[in-house]
């Protein structure tokens, strides 16, 4: 990092042409809780670093309509702070809380936990079960990708080298809506999740779901949203046999590795328990939400 | 490498520093400004031993670059007393003997102090989660966990 160059845009267009001048490795900084440890374990050995949070679009939250739009450097804690945010989105919420500690929540962004694109990012499942959409920018101009399309493998994403993840859209609530999100790890807190599941849902007046989600991590190459398993719930009462078919299609979707985290047969059967676990939730949450 | 100039503030004194594009706040603190109250425990955000505050945000100085906090306020160990007064936090970790080596303890004091400004009447289990972020290997967790709801007591009245 001999010839490390640091530049603070503010504003999108600066950033973009910053990203796309630089010939060298060119990496965006928005809390640092991954791109700095990378940096200083010599990981990774970068030209430039563009740190956006001097940026408004990628450090705001604001309502759009009835739905939801922040900034893709806004910090864990600023989330938590956010009453009615923590009120719409719980289960995106339940995420956020269990990435790192206060500490690193205090700068880690769900946009770098995204961009980061480890398989096992605890904000992500419940931004692609929220249908979060990601709002993306580059020299050539803006476009969304839902998040579920941005990580392509660990480590790995579809975004262009001088592209940025300005901000995410969460579409508008309907009534009697509720999302969750479980991760299993061996301690309660600071630790890598084994397996993560985020389940968001919608009920009619009798309580039939309409809509579902189901999205899981740890359990492959990528972060997974599971249309089946979604589909095991729409329909239904989200009653026992439900849960049940629910849980068999997120375990047939695992893809997972053996590590000193977790066996293949192990993830495979905790990813559908843990997502029974997590549409429970996510009921209850939506029967209180009238 | 070219330096960037800083301009900040470090426990209520406006600071003036040189800083290399890599380095981290917490480099900055001990290597450029010899504050070496704060601790580099595993550098990877991991132990909490390096815990600052910025604008009244607590972080993990080894996560931050120096050349992101100009213009900020930023706490530190150093900051905590006021001369010879020590703070409540830093009595009552002492009458609980809630350290052994020390290592730990300037980060799991900034992180209680915070802890405390945000909810200053904790649980235990707020204590225990609240500093969840800041490792020990000597205590055990429990006397410091005394000490800060001890401290919380008194700081209250």
């Amino acid at each position: 990092m001999q010839n490390l160059r640091y530049e603070a845009p503010e504003t999108l267009a600066d950033a973009t042409a910053l990203l796309a001048a630089e010939d060298g490795m060119a990496r965006v900084l928005a809390g640092g809780t991954d791109v700095i440890v990378q940096m200083h374990s010599d990981l990774i050995e970068p030209d430039l670093i563009v740190d956006v949070k001097n940026i408004p679009e990628l450090t705001e939250i604001a309502k759009e309509g009835g739905a939801y739009r922040f900034g893709a450097a806004v910090s864990g804690k600023t989330l938590m702070l956010h009453e009615d945010f923590n009120k719409t989105w719980p289960g995106v919420m339940d995420g956020v809380r269990l990435i790192g500690s206060l500490q690193i929540r205090g700068r880690a962004s769900v946009g770098g936990n995204l961009c980061n694109a480890s398989p096992a990012a605890d904000s992500v499942p419940p931004m692609i079960a929220a249908g979060a959409v990601a709002s993306v920018i580059g020299p050539n101009g803006a476009r969304d990708i839902p998040v579920e399309d941005i990580v392509t493998g660990p480590g790995q994403t579809c975004l262009d080298k001088s592209e940025i993840v300005v901000s995410f859209l969460l579409p508008e609530r309907p009534p009697r809506s509720g999302d969750a999100y479980l991760r299993f790890t061996p301690r309660t807190e600071m630790d890598i999740a084994v397996v993560g599941a985020g389940v968001n849902l919608t009920l009619d007046d009798d309580g039939a779901c309409t809509a579902a989600r189901v999205a899981l991590a740890a359990v492959a190459p990528t972060p997974l949203l599971v249309a089946e398993a979604a589909d095991a719930l729409i329909g239904t009462k989200v009653d026992e046999t439900a849960l049940e078919a629910l849980a068999a299609a997120a375990s047939a979707a695992c893809n997972p590795i053996d590590d000193k985290r977790g066996t293949v047969e192990y993830r495979i059967k905790v990813a559908g328990v843990l997502a029974r676990r997590a549409a429970a939730i996510a009921l209850e949450r939506a029967g209180k939400n009238q | 490498m070219t330096k960037h100039h800083i301009q900040t503030t470090l426990n209520g004194d406006e600071i003036d520093v040189l800083v290399e594009p890599a380095q981290s706040l917490l480099d900055v603190l001990r290597d450029e400004l010899h504050m070496t109250g704060t601790k580099e425990g595993c550098a990877t955000g991991d132990c909490g031993a390096c815990s600052v505050t910025i604008d009244g945000n607590l972080v993990c100085s080894c996560l931050v670059l120096g050349v992101e906090v100009g213009g900020r306020n930023i706490e530190t160990i150093e900051g905590m007393a006021n001369g010879d007064q020590l703070h409540p936090l830093q009595d009552k970790f002492i009458e609980h003997v809630a350290l052994q080596c020390g290592i730990c303890t300037p980060g799991l004091l900034i992180a209680a102090k915070h802890l405390l400004e945000e909810n200053p009447d904790p649980t235990e289990e707020e204590v225990r989660y609240g500093l969840a972020g800041n490792l020990c290997r000597c205590t055990g967790y429990q006397k410091v966990v005394e000490a800060v709801l001890d401290a919380a007591q008194v700081m209250q009245k």
